[in-house]
């Protein structure tokens, strides 16, 4: 089996593209869309890279992130943020809190593949 | 020396150290960064006293760039706290990356298989129908804001404009010689109507008064001491709740170490004052959450009320509020009782110990009703329009 992402996105057909480029790459990709229990899916087996969305029904993305960077289970695990603001605040919480890499919605699906990959190492 | 200060109308920091510092300082501020200044920043002194005029121009200069640049970054920060803009953008531009990222899929994809290819044509036209309604709904409410600009703002409006275009303080009334707020007014391009004009003399005058009974410097470092705790502020400088609450509402953030919100309303309700804190949206029309700690007080005069809060946004936040509600009797013993409450809003990031904030929120509270997703709230008045627009 390839190596595996978690996708955290609440938008069900950016999932649908996001599984579909990721897939065809050979990943294998799991999904959530909840931001409330997204951790706890999250930490129970962690993958290789998680996307995480930054604005999510329940609790934001940078609460979660600041989670998985607090607990050491999921400390090293690769973080790829992803918000449709993109604004410098945004950048700054993302990498405050410790995310791996950053992404503005709307991206190219070459760039969000490239990531994923320079991401799993 | 601030009371000599006052006799000569001068600055104290003219007193304290003679206009050419004043003036050398402010050249120092306008090199920090500036690499072929900075260099020559021994030499700072021998341009002052060679070229004194254009010395004062440059030091002005670099004065008004600041206060342009502050102004560019409180209009910036005010579209982010307008939710529903936040909200709309947010879901055009999600749809917009669906609509990309299937686009280019079936562009990059000839031999996609048919299964694939039907499920991403019918997300292409589920996303394009969507788009044209937030679309659609975004130019509406940017119509109508636009007219109101044009047309229909009230007084409160040009207050509110004038508060945020000033970051909510007025470094001037901080000095040993303020001037008079009857004359800062009319020189506020906000304020256009004699109304406006009325509502922010007398929040100036207020102002003043709350700088009398709590210097800028010692109030700021007792806040930072007593972990921003208005209870404590109050005993401390001897002074009512209400006025601490304005004091930490009109510090800088920078003085204060975080920002704080503050917002006030009448009897009625109707919110008279507001300063808006990340991720802690006010409504820009209508009325507030029933459910806000400001309302409860309300209803409970000199009851203090402290809650910890989580407002519901797409990314919801803790917050710890303190209200309070204070009756005055403007009109004499007989007249009527005029009610007044006000709430302090702080964020996890001021606070010093910000896991208090992790523990269960007292209340879920929302913007307004017209705004919030919290479909089964008890004491939702109206729809959303989130869920019918979107």
């Amino acid at each position: 089996m390839g190596k595996r992402v978690l996708l955290v996105e609440d938008e069900p057909n950016i999932i649908e593209a996001i599984r579909f480029i990721l897939q065809r790459d050979g990943w294998h990709v799991s999904s959530h869309s909840d931001g409330a229990t997204a951790f706890d899916i999250l930490s129970a087996t962690p993958p290789d890279v998680v996307i995480l969305d930054a604005m999510l029904p329940g609790r934001s993305g940078f609460d979660i992130l600041r989670e998985v960077r607090d607990t050491d289970e999921t400390r090293n695990v690769p973080v790829l943020m992803l918000t449709a603001k993109g604004q410098v605040k945004d950048r700054e919480l993302a990498e405050h809190y410790g995310a791996s890499a950053f992404m503005t919605k709307p991206f190219a699906n070459a760039d969000i593949l490239a990531t994923v990959r320079a991401l799993a190492g | 020396m601030n009371s000599i200060a006052r006799e000569l109308r001068v600055e104290t920091s003219v007193l304290a150290e003679g206009a050419a510092a004043s003036l050398l300082e402010t050249l120092r501020e306008a090199a920090d960064g500036h690499a072929p200044a900075t260099e020559e920043a021994a030499r700072m002194e021998e341009f002052v006293g060679r070229f004194p005029g254009w010395a004062a121009l440059l030091a002005d200069m670099a004065r008004r760039s600041r206060s342009l640049e502050h102004t560019v970054e409180t209009l910036l920060d005010r579209m982010t706290h307008d939710p529903f803009l936040s909200e709309s953008l947010h879901d055009v531009l999600s749809t917009v990356t669906a609509i990309r990222s299937t686009a280019a899929i079936l562009v990059e994809t000839p031999d996609l298989d048919t299964e694939w290819l039907g499920r991403f044509h019918r997300n292409l036209n589920d996303d394009g129908e969507r788009l044209a309604k937030s679309a659609e709904a975004l130019v509406r409410y940017l119509d109508e804001g636009s007219s109101a600009d044009v047309t229909g703002a009230t007084p409160q409006d040009e207050f509110d404009a004038f508060l945020q275009a000033n970051d909510f303080h007025f470094s001037d009334l901080e000095r040993a010689l303020p001037p008079d707020p009857s004359a800062m007014v009319r020189s506020f391009q906000h304020l256009s109507s004699a109304a406006s004009q009325t509502l922010a003399e007398a929040h100036l005058k207020r102002y003043l008064l709350d700088v009398d009974h709590m210097p800028l410097q010692s109030f700021a470092e007792a806040a930072k001491q007593t972990g921003y705790d208005p209870a404590a502020l109050a005993g401390q400088f001897g002074i009512d709740l209400p006025a601490v609450f304005r004091r930490l509402a009109t510090v800088p953030k920078a003085l204060l170490g975080g920002e704080i919100g503050l917002v006030i309303c009448d009897g009625s309700g109707t919110l008279t004052f507001r300063k808006p804190i990340t991720g802690f949206s006010l409504p820009r029309f209508g009325a507030a959450c029933p459910l806000w700690p400001l309302y409860q007080a309300l209803t409970r005069p000199m009851a203090p009320v402290r809650l910890i809060v989580e407002m519901a946004e797409r990314a919801p936040r803790r917050f710890l509020t303190y209200a309070i509600c204070q009756p005055s009797q403007p009109g004499g013993f007989d007249g009527p009782q005029v009610l007044k409450a006000a709430m302090l809003i702080l964020p996890a990031d001021i606070l010093p110990d910000p896991k208090v904030l992790e523990r269960e929120p007292d209340t879920m509270i929302g913007t307004s009703c017209r705004i919030c997703p919290r479909a089964e709230c008890a004491a939702r008045r109206e729809p959303s329009i989130l869920a019918d627009a979107f």
